[in-house]
């Protein structure tokens, strides 16, 4: 076995076996599967307690108009609402609903009473009823009936195409803009996860004195390598696992506490926010937004080009850790304790968070000046470059971008290996920016 | 000459470690490496290692020009030593002496001879952090010498062992120089360079001021002086003395009266003692050596006084 394959095997396998890994490795999926299956699961529990809603309704609109739904029931009584506020009983019904004879001329002395404070959802689905109901009489009073009505109400929804040399595709710039932030967001994560674990690697043996010992028999280089390619590799296999297992306990969690339909709305409701329109109410036609809006995302899975997006991914991922990784290698050769690497991880943290500042600001415009400057920099090329991909890029700016990613990997490990073989050396001794770079012109 | 250093010079940014230093080191010798902090010794070793490169001149090992493939061959104890803490004992050793070239079977064969040698069988598969100093101590030896190297390098390899595992260390050195090992022992306790060194270097602000076999060096720094221990009247003692040799001190010792006596040239310690013999009774008589500690103090003090540098580290 060569010497670099001893070193990154230890690497590896010191911290797979550790504790912590383990923990974080069973703990981060049911993080993440709790994203999914909390919302899932609080439907369901919410779909259990049915809201009894009494209705006292004075104008006497809105007999049979006030449908039931999962979450609540209406029951209309005769009472005064004086009465029924004496005989109300909070384990018979929820609240209730106090409509007075005059609601079309004051529609705000609608009136909702509970022993406890209602749930916004309860209110604001009451409230659009009422309202709706008051407009379609004061529309019928003008004339209107419900069939002109019904002609009258108009949806509208954007189909958004690019024009490129194979003619239009269909895009879906939610889909585009959640795909390039979260490959953007693994990346940044990635780097300073696992960077931060380099450094700390370095700074252990540098303050157990094994250094020493070790670069007797091997090259300081293949030290620091054997160490960023190990915990690169103990990085991909936790992010593999988590996938898998957070896969596997979604599915398992959900088969068997939540079937399949109320996980589709679930699915659907949530992929609402990334921008797909959704009808407003949903007695419009659930049905036919849910089809829409599965519809268009496999369309515009299609139209992404996933093996582009994949292998951009990957490289971007391993590329930017490189780069990082070698130069938190640098900090931790240079320095005594972890106590003392603030003063030198800030310019190394500062390109990251620009990186991802300016990801934000690319959402908004793919392509700006900004986001074509910061994804050619190999200090922001990683997560810039990857949030740009999705919104479709010029091949050749992919291919210069990585290009420059590779010079820029090979120039900052040239750099971090020069601070390193001479820092792992020192001990005791507070360095500052003017030591480091006479380092890089010391002959070996 | 197992070891073969031609005018090793290494600069540092703002000071000289090295300044043409030579030296030759025996097969089978052990030979120590001298010198007050900072002089020197340890960016020597570190090139010998080939941790660093030399600026100028050369190494020689066994002949051949030092390159990455004598690594082998070179067991390192540096003086800044430790072991990763989180883990295991056998498994680290293994790691290491793997890193030096050695198979894993090999090495597990030899860790485990060692191991009972120093009673730490019951360890292997403790981590580190739970063993007591000294133990890492013994550790650390063990993986120095796992290998098998033709050339030993220890620095301050006593530092942390109580007297009793200190002894161990050191006969376990006699047993390797016995073999056939050649070990450079750099170290400030001169107790044991007397004891174990059997040619010394002694450096000083980045110069070799003094090298050679024990022996040799001893001659050269030989006083001439004896000490007697006698009984009977001082004054017939004084008297007794001729030209060829001086009283350097006379003084009472007990029941007895110490003098020491320099011979002049020429002069014989037999013609001392006829000379003595007929007026005093003498109890004992021995030539006053000086110590490794003396010499290494003496020569290091007309060094500096010789060319005194302003701004020595």
């Amino acid at each position: 076995m060569s010497i670099i394959t001893l070193i990154i095997k230890r690497e590896y396998l010191t911290r797979v076996q550790k504790k912590s890994f383990i923990i974080m490795t069973l703990l981060g999926p049911i993080l993440m599967a709790s994203i999914f299956i909390i919302p899932v699961l609080m439907a369901k529990y919410d779909e259990n307690e049915v809201s009894k809603i009494q209705v006292i309704d004075e104008s006497g609109m809105f007999k049979n108009k006030l449908a039931d739904s999962q979450s609540m029931a209406f029951e209309l009584d005769t009472f005064s609402l004086p009465v029924a506020k004496t005989i109300f009983d909070p384990e018979k019904h929820t609240a209730i609903l106090y409509i007075p004879e005059n609601v079309m001329t004051n529609a705000s002395s609608v009136m909702l009473f509970s022993a406890k404070q209602p749930n916004i959802n309860l209110v604001t689905t009451i409230e659009r009823t009422i309202q709706k109901e008051i407009e379609n009489v004061k529309l019928k009073n003008q004339g209107i009936n419900q069939e002109t009505l019904d002609q009258i109400k108009t949806k509208v929804k954007i189909n958004t195409r690019t024009l490129t040399d194979k003619g239009e595709e269909e895009t879906n710039a939610g889909l585009t803009t959640a795909v390039g932030l979260i490959g953007g967001l693994l990346i940044y994560m990635f780097i300073f996860l696992y960077g931060a674990q380099v450094m700390r690697g370095v700074i252990e043996e540098k303050t157990n004195r094994i250094v020493e010992v070790i670069i007797s028999s091997v090259r300081p280089f293949q030290l620091m390598m054997g160490k960023i390619i190990g915990i690169a590799l103990v990085g991909l296999t936790q992010f593999l696992l988590w996938i898998v297992l957070t896969m596997t306990i979604s599915s398992v969690v959900t088969n068997l506490f939540v079937d399949k339909k109320q996980m589709q709305e679930q699915m659907m409701s949530r992929q609402s926010p990334l921008g797909t329109p959704l009808p407003e109410s949903v007695e419009d036609g659930a049905q036919v937004a849910e089809d829409n809006v599965t519809a268009s995302i496999f369309g515009s899975l299609e139209s992404l080009n996933v093996p582009v997006l994949i292998g951009a991914f990957i490289f971007y991922f391993l590329g930017g850790y490189l780069l990082y990784g070698a130069l938190f290698a640098a900090i931790g050769a240079a320095v005594d304790g972890e106590s003392d690497t603030q003063q030198f991880m800030l310019p190394i943290t500062i390109p990251l968070i620009l990186s991802f500042i300016v990801a934000q600001s690319i959402l908004q415009n793919p392509e700006s000046k900004i986001g074509f400057w910061f994804s050619m920099i190999p200090f922001t090329s990683p997560v810039v470059m990857m949030v740009r991909i999705p919104f479709g890029v010029a091949p050749w700016e992919i291919i210069l971008s990585m290009a420059l990613l590779i010079l820029g990997f090979v120039a900052t490990t040239w750099v971090a290996g020069r601070i390193y073989r001479t820092g792992i050396l020192m001990y005791g001794k507070k360095v500052n920016w003017r030591e480091l770079g006479k380092w890089l012109f010391y002959k070996e | 000459m197992i070891l073969n250093i031609k005018n090793v010079t290494k600069q540092y940014a703002t000071h000289k470690a090295l300044d043409r230093v030579s030296m030759e080191v025996p097969k089978g010798s052990v030979f120590g490496l001298l010198g007050p902090n900072g002089a020197g010794k340890t960016s020597l070793i570190r090139i010998i290692n080939q941790i660093t490169a030399p600026d100028e001149g050369e190494v020689w090992f066994n002949g051949e020009k030092l390159t990455q493939k004598h690594i082998g061959s070179i067991g390192y104890l540096p003086e800044e030593r430790g072991l990763y803490k989180k883990m295991e004992v056998g498994e680290q050793a293994l790691y290491l002496a793997q890193l030096k070239g050695i198979s894993r079977q090999d090495a597990v064969t030899k860790l485990r001879y060692w191991f009972d040698k120093f009673e730490l069988n019951g360890w292997w598969r403790k981590k580190v952090e739970e063993l007591s100093k000294g133990m890492q101590q013994k550790v650390q030896f063990i993986i120095t010498v796992l290998h098998e190297p033709q050339l030993l390098i220890l620095d301050e390899p006593f530092t942390g062992f109580d007297p009793i595992n200190a002894n161990l260390i050191k006969d376990e050195l006699l047993a390797l120089k016995e073999k056939g090992t050649t070990i450079i022992l750099s170290t400030h306790r001169m107790e044991s360079v007397e004891e174990l060194c059997s040619h010394i270097a002694l450096i000083n602000r980045s110069n070799k001021i003094l090298d050679g076999s024990v022996t040799d060096i001893r001659k050269q720094f030989k006083s001439d002086k004896y000490e007697i221990d006698y009984k009977g009247n001082g004054i017939a003692f004084a008297n007794a003395l001729w030209a060829g040799f001086e009283l350097v001190s006379h003084e009472p010792h007990g029941d007895l009266i110490r003098a020491v006596v320099r011979m002049g040239n020429g002069a014989k310690t037999n013609d001392l003692l006829a000379a003595l013999i007929p007026n005093v009774e003498i109890h004992s008589f021995r030539e006053i050596v000086p110590g490794m500690s003396d010499i290494f103090i003496s020569i290091v003090k007309e060094n500096n006084l010789m060319e005194p540098v302003a701004t020595d580290l």
